[in-house]
Parts: C-alpha cells; sequence; structure tokens
C-alpha cells in the first residue's frame, strides 16, 4: 500500500544543510497498525507529512496504491489527500468558527458532495463517535478529548483507507488520551492503515510495528508478535 | 467544492470575524456612497442651472449695450458705452421676422412707499412684453397694458414680496404706492417665483418703461430681452439684431447679444465635466477601500494559516482556495456597495428634505459605475492576498499554531 523507496528530504538552514530524511525505505501493507518514534528532529514528522503528501520528497520514490506519487501535479495529489488519507493532528485544527458538524463536514463539502447526504454522513460519524449532543457546539465550547474526537470524525468522513496521526495525544489528559487512542484502534480493527507519530512510549508499544527512527534514518523497525 | 458552497463558506468566515469584516463594509460603504452623491451633487448642479435658464423664458437674446474687445471675455454689465441702447432701439428690432416679441429693460432703485411703509427696491421698467418673454405669472391682477410704450401711465405691477411687505394680505389692487416722487396705482402682483439667476424678482416694483425714463431721468436701458419666433430663428434673429442696431448707431457694433441657448449649453457642458471629475475623485476613495479589503485579506490570510494548511491537508487544491478568498473579497464589494447605496439613497431623501429647490439626482450610470468599480476593485486587490493564500506550504501552515 505505502511504499518508500530510498527517500531524501533535504533542508537549507541558513549556511546548513540539514538532512530531515536520508534514504529511508519504508514499506506499510494495508490495515497495517504502525508508530513512529524517534526524538525531536529525528525526521518522524517529515516523514509523516511525505506519507500524507504535504511534502515533497527531494529524492526517491513514493508509491501509493502502486500511484508514483512524486510524479503527480498539485490538483491530483490534492485528489489523492481528498479521497484516500485523513489526517488527525496535535492541535485538532478544528476551524474555531465553524460548529463541530460543520467541521465534520469540510472534507465532504471541499470533495463536492450534495448537502442532504452529508448531513446524513455527518449525523451518523457523529453519533458513531459519541458526539451527537455535541454537534452544534462550537470547538472553544468542547473539552480536548471532545475535540480530538471531532477531528478524528472529520478524518474519516470520506471512508479514506490510510489514517495519518500526529502526536494525537501530545495535548490530551491521560484519561482523554486513552480514549482517542482507542477510538483510533478501532478505526485500525475496521481495516484502516493507521501511521502515529508519538513521542510517548507507552502509545508506542501498543501498536502492531513500532518504527524508530534517528537522525534522518529508520533506526529500528520492530513487528510485535500477533 | 460546489459553488454555493464556496460561498457559503466564504460568508461563514467573513460572519465568524464581524469586527474586521464591518469595518470593511463601511469603508467599502463610503466609498460608495460618495462616489453616488458627490456625482448626484453635480448633476443636481447641471439641472439646477438648465432649470434657472429655463425659467428665464425660452429662445431668449439678451442684448446688452457695450461690446467687449476681446472674444470669451465678460460682457461689460456696467461698461462705459458709446452709444445709449433706447427704447426706440428696442421697438426697432420687430422689424425683424426673426423676432417674436422684444421687452426693453430699464433698471433703477427708488423707495416704494405706501402708508407709512418704504422699502427701496429694485424698479423695473419694461413693456407689456415682459410678461411672456420671461414668463411672468400673475397672482392678482394684470400686468403693464399692451399699448404705446412711450407712454408713462402711472400704474405698477408689484413682486410679491414687495407686495406681501406694502399690503400684507389685502388686495393691492387699485390702491396707490409712491413710487420716487410719482403716484402709481397697482394694477397686479406677481405670484411668488422665487430667485431666477440670483435676481430676486418678487422684491420688485415694475413700471412702463417711459415711466421709468421720467422716473430715473434718463432714456438709457440697462438690456432688451429678444425673444426669437423659435429654436431656429435664434440666430437669425442674433444677426438681425445686430443688424439693426448698427445701423441705428451709425455703422458701430456698440452692443452685446448673448443667446440664452448657447450659454445653457455652455452650462450644460461645463457641469457635465464637472461631475465626471466629482465622480473621479470619489472614485478614489473607492480605489482606497479596495486597498484596505486587500490589507485586511492579506491579515486573514496570516491569521488563518492554520485554517488553509487543514484546507490543503482535506484535499483542496490551490485553486480551490484562491476562489474561497476571492469570493470573500467580492463578497465583501458586493455588499458594502448594497449598503454604499442604501447610504447614498438615504442623503439623497436628506437633501431633498432639507434643500426641496435643488434637484439632486444620482444618474443611472454613476450607480452602475460605483457598484462596478467596488466590485472591480474587491476583485483586483483580493488577488494578490488570495494567491498568497493558494500558495502557502501546508506543511509550514500546520505547524503554526
Amino acid at each position: 500500500m505505502i511504499c518508500l523507496e530510498q527517500v531524501e528530504r533535504v533542508f537549507q538552514v541558513g549556511e546548513e544543510t540539514v538532512y530531515a530524511l536520508r534514504q529511508v525505505d519504508l514499506t506499510v501493507q494495508p490495515g497495517e497498525y504502525v508508530s513512529i518514534m524517534g526524538p525531536s528532529g529525528s525526521g518522524k514528522s517529515t516523514l509523516l507529512n511525505i506519507l500524507g503528501l504535504l511534502d515533497r520528497p527531494d529524492n526517491g520514490v513514493y508509491r501509493l496504491e502502486g500511484i508514483d506519487t512524486t510524479e503527480l501535479g498539485e490538483r491530483k495529489q490534492a485528489d489523492i489527500r481528498r479521497h484516500k488519507i485523513g489526517f488527525i493532528f496535535q492541535f485538532f485544527h478544528l476551524i474555531p468558527r465553524l460548529t463541530a458538524a460543520e467541521n465534520v463536514e469540510l472534507p465532504l463539502t471541499l470533495a463536492g458532495v450534495a448537502a442532504g447526504q452529508r448531513k446524513a454522513r455527518v449525523a451518523e460519524a457523529l453519533e458513531r463517535l459519541g458526539l451527537a449532543d455535541r454537534a452544534r457546539h462550537r470547538p472553544d465550547q468542547l473539552s480536548g478529548g471532545q475535540r480530538q474526537r471531532v477531528a478524528i470524525a472529520r478524518a474519516t468522513i470520506m471512508q479514506p483507507a490510510i489514517i495519518l496521526a500526529d502526536e494525537p495525544t501530545g495535548n490530551l489528559d491521560r484519561a482523554s488520551g486513552n480514549d482517542v487512542i482507542e477510538t483510533i484502534e478501532g478505526l485500525n480493527r475496521a481495516g484502516m492503515t493507521v501511521v502515529i507519530v508519538t513521542h510517548d512510549p507507552e502509545l508506542g508499544q501498543r501498536t502492531g510495528r513500532q518504527v524508530r527512527m534517528l537522525d534522518g534514518r529508520i533506526e529500528d523497525d520492530r513487528r510485535r508478535a500477533p | 467544492m460546489k459553488i454555493d458552497d464556496t460561498l457559503g463558506f466564504a460568508f461563514r468566515s467573513l460572519r465568524g470575524y464581524p469586527l474586521r469584516t464591518g469595518l470593511m463594509l463601511l469603508a467599502m460603504a463610503i466609498g460608495v456612497a460618495s462616489v453616488v452623491l458627490l456625482t448626484a451633487l453635480g448633476e443636481g448642479a447641471r439641472r439646477y442651472v438648465t432649470q434657472e435658464f429655463t425659467s428665464l423664458g425660452t429662445h431668449l437674446l439678451i442684448v446688452l449695450p457695450g461690446r467687449s474687445e476681446t472674444t470669451g471675455g465678460p460682457p461689460p454689465l456696467l461698461g462705459e458705452t458709446p452709444r445709449d441702447l433706447t427704447l426706440e432701439d428696442a421697438l426697432a428690432l420687430l422689424r425683424s421676422s426673426a423676432v417674436r416679441r422684444v421687452a426693453p429693460v430699464m433698471v433703477g432703485s427708488a423707495p416704494v412707499t405706501r402708508d407709512g411703509l418704504s422699502r427701496e427696491t429694485v424698479i423695473l421698467g419694461t413693456t407689456a412684453a415682459m410678461a411672456e418673454v420671461r414668463n411672468l405669472s400673475m397672482a392678482q391682477g394684470r400686468f403693464l397694458p399692451a399699448g404705446e410704450a412711450s407712454r408713462a401711465e402711472a400704474h405698477c405691477v408689484l413682486g410679491h414680496k414687495l407686495k406681501t411687505e406694502l399690503f400684507g394680505n389685502t388686495s393691492p389692487l387699485g390702491r396707490f404706492v409712491r413710487i420716487g416722487e410719482r403716484r402709481f396705482r397697482v394694477i397686479g402682483a406677481l405670484a411668488p417665483k422665487g430667485q431666477s439667476l440670483g435676481v430676486d424678482i418678487s422684491d420688485v416694483a415694475i413700471i412702463p418703461v417711459a415711466s421709468a425714463s421720467a422716473l430715473f431721468n434718463r432714456v438709457s436701458l440697462f438690456r432688451i430681452l429678444v425673444q426669437a419666433r423659435g429654436r431656429d430663428a435664434i440666430p437669425r434673429a442674433k444677426k438681425a439684431v445686430l443688424d439693426i442696431i448698427r445701423e441705428r448707431h451709425d455703422g458701430e457694433d456698440d452692443i452685446t447679444v448673448i443667446t440664452q441657448d448657447a450659454m445653457l449649453a455652455t452650462f450644460d457642458r461645463i457641469f457635465k465635466t464637472l461631475t465626471l471629475a466629482v465622480a473621479g475623485i470619489a472614485a478614489i476613495s473607492l480605489a482606497v477601500a479596495g486597498i484596505l479589503i486587500m490589507n485586511v485579506m492579506l491579515v486573514a490570510v496570516s491569521q488563518r494559516t492554520g485554517e488553509i494548511g487543514l484546507l490543503k491537508a482535506l484535499g483542496a487544491p490551490g485553486g480551490q482556495i484562491l476562489r474561497l478568498f476571492l469570493s470573500e473579497s467580492a463578497m465583501l464589494s458586493l455588499v458594502g456597495a448594497a449598503l454604499g447605496l442604501l447610504l447614498a439613497g438615504g442623503g439623497l431623501l436628506l437633501a431633498e428634505r432639507f434643500f426641496p429647490n435643488f434637484p439632486m439626482a444620482a444618474p443611472g450610470w454613476a450607480l452602475l459605475a460605483a457598484v462596478g468599480v467596488a466590485l472591480a476593485s474587491g476583485l483586483v486587490f483580493g488577488v494578490m492576498p488570495a494567491r498568497r493564500a493558494a500558495r502557502l506550504d501546508p506543511v509550514a501552515a500546520l505547524s503554526r499554531r
């Protein structure tokens, strides 16, 4: 499903050249549950951004479901993001002036789904995440855990094949963090491929596969025995 | 993304920042309103002048004694004249077939007294033709009777204001007033007409020209008003007037003839140009509003980088984001323009209430132009911020919080 070959990403910071990723090879099978861990600056966020087509590698090939994405134009990449990838962010990135339901509806709106159909799907998604009674609340009227669940609803409303989560619990207390992780694991059980970037070793332990990064390289790639 | 969803999203983001949106709408509204109001003012001035000139009478030629030697200069209203313009000159003009009526005007100033009341007023000495030439209408009685112009009859017609001040609400007909040292019988009073090109014809006493000549002890006329037979006859009448007077004045061109239509056309042109110029100046305020929109949209883009990054992550291509931000500026300028039109409408209503005589009206082209320029400036100045938004790097945009 996800296949990175010899991917490099280089940033120019002042006079210095910083290698965020050096010759990274990574293959993720459909339905896998992967955590990417490592210290700050090890390149794990860059890797996630490249997986999510928000960033382009300077070298190497990224194939998603067999398509070489590095060749695609901006519109095509946007298409893939819209239909195949769901993002979950540490800081939720909900639009503050929109209600929970409207935030969840956004990907459908962008995809041009008819209004009537949108409402039904949003209501269903909110129901599934236990947010039905919060549909009309704005993000600032929700707790952190609720906000992240709204973000998850938004990430999954298009039924993407891949969920990319960047520190999804980094801004949450323990209880709601657990809640969110269980929700994400539920998605994985339903067949979505999940890639989580995290600092939290405890969260890392729960995933079926753990990728450890250091200085832009994959240092360690372990699968937990099922 | 569908068009109505794009508009809806843009609308909600405008509503999400009410203060900013309100200020931008205000700027746009003021710009549009000033364009409309200023053009209405210019147009009003044009109509006012046209109306004033028309109220002077139609197909009018004004004959002034004296001649300005340099072309284009103002006619000498009180300059020294080589030869007086006399009543005989005026009557001689009737010889021309192009001339329908001739009204000689002699002007002087004298106290008008009735019982103990006395007023120093303008005395017009003229003939019966004056009523038709100047479109005068009577409130009471009749105008000077037609007859021998050289007969110094002792009767007069009072302007509305003068009549009111001397007689109040009682009828002046058949009563006597004293003008200077002579007694005149009042035979009529003018209807209130108000200002006419700055001369208040309600504050005058009109007497036969021969009486005026005797009263002021002179023969020279202030001017002669000539009414041509029709619009086409005006040039012919002008030539005839010049010819006849030259013949009578020993071959000298010592008068000036102004045609009303030429004056009217000139004023019309001047005021149209003025209106355009004023509208142009007002359009600058619209451009300023456009720049304000650009400024505020730029701030909006940098405030909303997170949102833009998110939209990109959710699969909105750059073009979509461009359309979203352009819709916002278009909406701002349209709604602003609509508010501006309302504001201008209110202003016009107020102006009409306080200055009912001044016919202010915004011409249709000004409305269209104001809205068009508003929309154009909103879009033109909206492009830059929208492009900046569309080109934001999603990674950088999302990393800001």
